[in-house]
């Protein structure tokens, strides 16, 4: 039902504007409600939501992601900018920090949706220099978690292909995921956006990034004051200003 | 600074926004001197390229001085006058090692959106919409540069600003669309589009070796531009021609060697086809009008190449496939790989083989830009090509 609503919104979307994106979503809101319809989920298969989970209840379902990179540099190298884990929230957009409190245990704080904080302790379950790092996260965590990355070589000496699986149990079960999908917050894309990023600053040496152009700090501060009375006026002089910097 | 500013179809606007700041190690701030409009700025204009957002600034053709650079930038130095490459690139990836920087893996911070709609992301560029990264474009007072150590070029002594700022897109895309052609000597090439990088694709054919460029198009003055190239040029009104049959007959019934596509997803014409286009893409059920592809199609010879710098958004209607099959046509197509070109063709313009000035029909400051914008819209006044120089003063 859901998803038939979703369909008819994103299908409108599509339908009220042009261009490529619109014929893209007008055929998105169509597959939508058609699972609406029928309740058959391909997405599902995509998002890697398991068969045991299909199984459980609703509330009890985690989520699954998994992600793929191929980055042109040595399987090595790859490896151990992983492994310091402190590195992670260099690329994971949520993660906040990593601290490494001995060899297997890490403490991990990260941002949830709608401003919160969750925090976890990992352990490392399973590690094979330049090749494989697994974890899971102990009792009491906020968001009980388990993840696994590889590193193969890529054919042809073509760099290192990394593969990360995570599965976690967002706070409300699947409704929480439901939320963070509708917040833009969708784990699958996340999980190929930091991919992207960890390769940005493996090859390139940092992440490329528009956050704090000019265009952008208009749209903010525009954003921050809102509709409050004389937002208009202030947002002219703050413009002004700006140009005095 | 002044800024040009999108606002919405057909809304173009120059605004006081602020300064851009250095916010990556290998960024750096150009002044900028000189920009232009590019024909692919007008797709923006006319609102059909999606993920634009109001108050995004344009301007992808710009060239300047350094002003400040990251901690990371050691080939450049402020006071440094730079061309500054419309794609952006880290010089690092498995695609620019291979030179094919337009494709760069890392520049575009919203690839995974991008990613979503094409299965991958090409570079970011500057001015051209969130989809091919949101970077605040050049025609303002400053723009700040990405991997500012691999990208822009220094200009030698005694070139002037209007000399070598079409090395910052059209030249280098004329002239990679007429490489992409794989043009031989004696060949005879077909360019529809005699705009800008039509301009600069028909002379680079000639360098090519072409024997024959037949330009298409239907604004006069464009075709006399045109035809000034020096090489033997032919002239189709396609306003006033079936151009498939013109080709053929001009051709001694072989069609074009090679048909260079200078016009994209916003093509005008007349018959059933591009009728078909415009009802559908009111309908929002097609979104470019392949119109020029579908003509290249057809007249281009056996065994011929299409190439095409024209820039496509979308999915295309009612394409005779089975004529590119059949016929065993090649296809070459993208945004242009301008790190392989700079050096090369600033070479071109220094030893006087060209001067790309020869393109400007209209001047102007930032201020001037909604006029520029509306005149090269609708191709007023002869309007070919327009630049921005911030600071300047015009007499007209």
């Amino acid at each position: 039902m859901v998803s038939g609503a979703l369909g008819v919104a994103i299908a409108a979307f599509g339908l009220s504007r042009r261009g490529p994106f619109a014929i893209l979503s007008t055929l998105a809101g169509g597959a939508l409600i058609a699972r609406g319809a029928t309740g058959h989920c391909p997405l599902n298969e995509v998002a890697g939501v398991t068969e045991e989970d299909k199984d459980a209840a609703p509330w009890n379902r985690s989520v699954r992601v998994k992600g793929t990179v191929t980055i042109t540099k040595p399987r090595q190298e790859v490896y151990a900018f992983w492994r310091k884990l402190e590195n992670l929230p260099r690329f994971m957009r949520h993660l906040e920090s990593v601290v490494e409190t001995d060899a297997k245990r890490s403490d991990w704080r990260a941002a949830a949706p709608a401003g919160r904080q969750v925090g976890w302790t990992a352990e490392i379950t399973e590690e094979a220099i330049d090749e494989k790092i697994a974890w899971r996260s102990l009792e009491g965590s906020d968001v009980p978690n388990e993840g696994s990355v590889t590193f193969e070589d890529a054919p042809g000496g073509r760099g290192t292909i990394v593969r990360v699986e995570l599965s976690y149990s967002p706070p409300l079960g699947v409704i929480g995921a439901t939320f963070a999908k509708l917040f833009g917050e969708e784990p699958k894309g996340q999980i190929a956006d930091d991919l992207r990023r960890l390769r940005a600053i493996l090859e390139a040496g940092e992440v490329p990034t528009t956050d704090g152009q000019p265009s952008d700090i208009l749209r903010k501060t525009k954003r921050q004051l809102g509709s409050a009375p004389g937002a208009a006026l202030i947002g002219k002089v703050l413009e002004k200003k700006a140009t005095v910097q | 600074m002044k800024a040009v500013c999108w606002n919405g179809k057909y809304d173009v606007r120059t605004e006081t926004v602020p300064d851009p700041k250095i916010l990556n190690p290998r960024d750096a701030i150009v002044k900028v001197t000189t920009t232009a409009i590019c024909g692919s700025d007008l797709h923006l204009y006319d609102g059909i390229i999606p993920t634009m957002v109001p108050g995004d600034i344009l301007g992808h053709e710009f060239m300047g001085e350094i002003v400040e650079i990251g901690p990371e930038v050691k080939n450049l130095k402020p006071g440094d006058r730079v061309v500054v490459p419309f794609t952006i690139s880290c010089g690092s990836c498995f695609f620019c090692d291979k030179g094919l920087t337009s494709l760069c893996d890392n520049s575009n911070p919203n690839a995974a959106m991008t990613a979503k709609v094409y299965g991958d992301a090409p570079a970011g560029l500057f001015g051209y919409s969130h989809m091919m990264g949101g970077y605040d474009g050049g025609q303002a007072e400053y723009a700040r540069v990405p991997y500012a150590d691999f990208g822009p070029i220094k200009v030698p002594d005694g070139l002037a600003d209007e000399q070598v700022v079409f090395l910052t897109d059209i030249f280098p895309t004329g002239y990679m669309a007429a490489e992409n052609a794989e043009i031989e000597e004696g060949d005879t090439v077909a360019v529809w589009g005699c705009g800008p990088v039509g301009q600069f694709a028909i002379r680079s054919a000639f360098m090519f070796g072409a024997a024959r460029v037949i330009a298409i198009d239907r604004e006069p003055s464009r075709m006399a531009m045109a035809q000034t190239a020096p090489g033997d040029v032919v002239l189709v009104d396609f306003e006033k021609e079936n151009v498939v049959e013109k080709l053929l007959d001009i051709t001694g019934g072989r069609g074009p060697d090679k048909c260079i596509d200078c016009v994209g997803t916003e093509a005008f014409g007349h018959g059933p086809g591009i009728m078909l286009d415009y009802v559908k893409q009111q309908l929002r059920i097609e979104s470019d009008r392949p119109n020029v592809l579908r003509q290249a199609m057809q007249a281009c010879r056996k065994g011929g190449n299409i190439s095409i710098p024209g820039v496509y958004g979308g999915i295309l209607d009612a394409l005779n496939f089975g004529a590119a099959w059949n016929k065993g046509l090649k296809f070459a197509m993208g945004q242009t790989n301008m790190h392989k070109y700079l050096e090369p063709l600033m070479q071109r313009v220094q030893d006087g083989e060209i001067d790309p000035s020869f393109v400007i029909t209209h001047r102007g400051t930032l201020e001037d830009a909604p006029d520029l914008y509306a005149t090269f819209r609708n191709k007023k006044s002869e309007c070919i090509k327009c630049i921005m120089q911030p600071g300047k003063t015009f007499s007209a």
